[in-house]
């Protein structure tokens, strides 16, 4: 095991992006982006298209950027990508793409045992990741057989089990009813992580510290979350 | 689904460990396929019947795992008694021997739990691991395999709606070439989560 | 295997899935047959077009294992090792085998997108293969002289004709709309 040179700088905890350009099938989706992510609560927003989910996925090295840096405490996505990974939790939009055991309890384990870690300690942190979601009892149940909720709240759980340092998050209330959004905005919410936040739905930024608003793989608006989305209204219209 | 054929009843036969049961199946097997004659097939049968009672099984779930087969066997029967040297001494023998296989099969089937089950076969991988089997790699495509199984039904079901809204319910391309297309983006989406979430394939299993 | 990387065993995983899922829905109806079909060994032959002979192979070996270790993923739910036993259980194993040799051949032939040659693939893999391992298995436990046995499962050869050149048309189109996988 490599020393997680992460550990000694851990004092200036950020994610920064220097330069960033990316394409997709030829069309660029991220165009020059320079940004640093010191705040507790960032929220991405911006129409479909706008480059928002390839950004979310620089954050942890799942897309590594065709020009310029990405950094997770200092940590380089190009180079360092399984420490990156080790410290940026992903929630993906769809619960059911990203739950690959078949029961919740197996599901939850998946991480952890992806690592290497011990069976005993494997079933504590499972144990413990159950009862603070409420999933105690569904905890043999097939995956396939829970509600939307349920799925959702699972797929943060799997991801939260692994202690990451910052939680991304592309769309996580998209698919889910009003109820459930609710649900999943009281997690987030309640997350010491940091936490960047990839949404449509403004109602779960409210409370939030930053706000960037994407437009064309550019960053046209970065401010409060007030200002921010009157701007992004406005630009709207 | 995720159940499987698994019945649970407090037995014997579900007690024993399934890797014993699996190699007994193994032995009863070669040793009727190799054993000549009529008292192979008639010992077994004896076997079958008394491990089926001692196991407590409903008679009728265990015809209904059958009931396909009784065409097959009774086909089987004929083909031989008609045809070949033996007759139909012969062919009530092999086809006894058959029967007796599958019962045997069937009740192992029956009274050993998937995860039982997976465990000996994963056990089995890593013995194979010389010949460039991965036993860890193995484990979790079952398990994802099995996790996709009611999201692949679904999305058949969904696409089958789909074209009966436009009318073209009875073309098997118009079901697979969406199926096939859909599968190749779920990969690139799981693959996304799978390494999301730390794993690595070419480390294996790494300590903390 | 050690090789395979993260996306290889997801493909894998997803075929598997797929001839799974194939088992569970309602057979088919296609316009002259007086029998619905059952896609599964649609399945395989895809799996060998799409995936190629590696991977095409392990997809299905994942297959029979779901069937051996008891899920009822065959028609009719059922599945479990009776079936693997049972006089028609050669042709189940010879799944992978088939998926393989379809794979092969369709990488040897350059198959490409063009679908007859795919067609010829499908048929000498998914029927040539899968029926060569079938009829070994019944003639082996049954002792039933080779001609017969062979001559048995003869019906089910135009019906799995037809399977093989819808596979080659999916094949070939999925091919053209999307790059492949490997």
């Amino acid at each position: 095991m490599p020393p997680d040179p992460g550990k000694e700088r851990r004092h200036r905890l950020m994610i920064e992006l220097h330069d960033v350009r990316h394409r997709y099938d030829e069309r660029p989706v991220l165009d020059g982006i320079t940004l640093t992510l010191t705040e507790r609560r960032v929220a991405v927003v911006g129409h479909n298209g706008s480059g928002k989910s390839s950004f979310a996925r620089l954050l942890n090295g799942l897309v590594v950027p065709e020009e310029g840096r990405v950094t997770v405490d200092g940590l380089d996505t190009r180079k360092d990508g399984r420490a990156v990974r080790r410290r940026v939790g992903f929630v993906f939009q769809n619960p059911d793409l990203q739950i690959v055991y078949p029961t919740v309890e197996e599901d939850l384990g998946f991480g952890l045992k992806a690592r290497g870690m011990a069976r005993p300690e494997i079933a504590a942190r499972v144990d413990a990741m159950l009862r603070r979601y409420g999933l105690e009892e569904q905890r043999h149940q097939a995956a396939h057989t829970l509600s939307g909720g349920e799925k959702q709240l699972l797929a943060i759980a799997a991801v939260l089990v692994l202690e990451p340092a910052y939680v991304v998050f592309d769309e996580p209330t998209t698919l889910l009813d009003l109820r459930n959004r609710r649900r999943v905005a009281e997690v987030i919410a309640a997350l010491e992580q940091r936490a960047i936040v990839v949404t449509h739905d403004l109602d779960l930024i409210a409370g939030f510290d930053r706000v960037l608003v994407l437009d064309r793989g550019r960053v046209v608006v970065d401010d409060a979350p007030s200002p921010a989305l009157a701007a992004y209204v406005e630009r709207l219209s | 689904m995720i159940l499987g054929l698994y019945l649970h009843r407090d037995s014997p036969v579900h007690r024993w460990p399934a890797g014993a049961k699996l190699a007994a199946l193994v032995a009863a097997t070669v040793g009727l396929l190799a054993w000549p004659g009529w008292t192979g097939p008639l010992a077994g049968a004896a076997l079958v019947l008394w491990l089926l009672r001692l196991a407590r099984l409903p008679v009728k779930t265990v015809l209904t795992q059958l009931r396909p087969l009784f065409l097959i066997m009774l086909i089987f029967f004929g083909v031989q008694a008609l045809f070949t040297d033996g007759g139909w001494r012969e062919g009530l023998v092999t086809t006894l021997r058959f029967a007796v296989l599958v019962l045997l099969a069937t009740l192992v089937t029956l009274t050993t739990r998937i995860g039982d089950m997976t465990a000996v076969f994963e056990r089995v991988f890593a013995v194979l691991r010389p010949l460039g089997v991965d036993p860890e790699k193995m484990a979790l495509m079952l398990a994802l395999t099995i996790r996709l199984i009611p999201l692949l039904v679904g999305q058949v079901q969904d696409i089958r709606m789909a074209q009966r809204a436009r009318g073209v319910e009875r073309s098997v391309l118009a079901l697979l070439v969406p199926l096939v297309v859909k599968v190749l983006g779920l990969a690139d989406a799981l693959t996304e989560a799978l390494e999301a979430r730390g794993y690595d394939p070419t480390g294996g299993v790494r300590k903390e | 295997m050690s090789s395979l990387d993260t996306r290889a065993m997801v493909l894998c995983a997803l075929f598997a899935a797929v001839v799974a899922a194939l088992g569970v829905v309602p057979p088919i109806p296609i316009g002259f047959l007086p029998v619905p079909i059952t896609a599964q060994t649609l399945g395989v032959m895809l799996a060998g077009a799409i995936l190629g002979p590696r991977l095409g192979f392990l997809a299905l070996a994942l297959f029979v294992l779901l069937v051996a270790i008891g899920l009822p993923v065959l028609p009719g739910g059922r599945g479990g090792l009776g079936v693997l036993m049972g006089p028609t259980g050669g042709f189940i194993l010879s799944w992978p085998v088939g998926a393989f040799a379809v794979g092969w051949l369709a990488r040897r032939m350059t198959a490409g997108t063009r679908p007859l040659p795919l067609f010829v693939c499908c048929a000498l893999g998914g029927i040539g293969a899968v029926y060569a391992g079938g009829i070994a298995w019944l003639w082996l436990v049954s002792g039933l002289p080779l001609e017969k046995a062979a001559m048995g499962t003869l019906a089910f050869v135009p019906g799995d004709l037809i399977k093989a050149a819808a596979a080659a048309a999916v094949a070939a189109t999925v091919r053209r709309v999307r790059p492949m996988p490997v």
